[in-house]
């Protein structure tokens, strides 16, 4: 499996991602920065967590224009696969490769601690190594992940079943406690949680080894 | 020339931080502020002749995020 992590100024999870993605998921990971006009030959791509752009404007919303975002879409477009984690979610909504946007924290806290997930879409490539409705245990740190869309778009969202990742419990005002969601094609996933911070036992758990070892099966 | 930008949440969208503001002002005294929403002020210094085909282009692709917020030019 080859993978890239793009880079974007702000960006502090990249380096998270990419041990992530090279030691459970055993993958060839290749660091791109966010100026680059191409992307390398990839089978996924990930946009890490971080504050790039120091969150200026709107968080996300500087760097789902960088150069790289074009080479992104049009990957994504292609069928490649691609994971934004936090700031990288923020990014793929902002770039409305997925519907949505993150908001302000309802209780206006940044929120840095464990939650408690559940897997409502165990039928993806990111998630099949997880069963359905099983609940994992991932950190989360943003101060912006209040998730919201129109009516019309939640109701789209809950009824092709692409809530992927829900939150047992409220964390953040999210609508509907949504977490995570994908594309209609399934090849793109925006989750607020942390995957990355739990792999190895030395970080407090593993429960988001998971996800990784979904993807290396998927790209065998 | 200059363009005036004013950026709001659209209604329906929770804002949180005109809540915490709204709540301060009550603390202060000032019961008559019943609501707040808050938004952005962005002033554009612009090349002369520039058309508002091109600074609607400005708000929709970076300047304001239309799914949640509304914008308002003002040259």
């Amino acid at each position: 499996m080859k993978a890239a992590v793009v880079v974007f100024p702000g960006s502090n999870c990249d380096r998270d991602m990419a041990v992530a993605l090279r030691d459970v998921a055993g993958a060839d990971v290749e660091m791109v920065w966010h100026g680059e006009a191409s992307l390398p030959d990839v089978d996924l791509i990930a946009l890490p967590g971080g504050f790039s752009y120091g969150d200026y404007l709107r968080t996300g919303a500087i760097a789902a224009k960088s150069p790289i975002m074009q080479a992104v879409v049009k990957a994504a477009e292609e069928g490649r696969y691609l994971l934004g984690v936090c700031n990288g979610f923020q990014m793929l909504a902002e770039a409305q490769i997925l519907p949505g946007a993150l908001l302000r924290n309802a209780n206006l806290n940044y929120i840095c601690r464990d939650v408690t997930l559940r897997v409502e879409d165990s039928d993806t490539r990111f998630t099949d190594s997880y069963a359905a409705g099983e609940t994992i245990r991932i950190p989360v740190a943003h101060h912006d992940g209040n998730y919201f869309a129109d009516a019309e778009t939640l109701t789209q969202l809950e009824d092709e079943g692409r809530v992927v990742f829900r939150y047992l419990d409220a964390v953040n005002g999210s609508q509907n406690d949504i977490a995570g969601i994908r594309n209609r094609r399934g090849n793109v996933l925006g989750m607020m949680p942390h995957p990355e911070r739990l792999v190895e036992e030395d970080q407090g758990g593993t429960d988001g080894r998971g996800l990784f070892r979904a993807l290396a099966s998927a790209f065998r | 020339m200059k363009a005036r930008i004013y950026i709001t949440l659209k209604s329906g969208v929770l804002d949180p931080q005109g809540k915490a503001v709204h709540h301060a002002l009550g603390a202060l005294g000032f019961e008559e502020a019943l609501d707040v929403r808050q938004g952005k002020y962005i002033e554009l210094e612009l090349a002369d002749g520039t058309s508002e085909a091109r600074i609607e282009e400005m708000c929709r692709k970076l300047l304001a995020n239309t799914v949640i917020e509304n914008y308002r030019i003002e040259i």
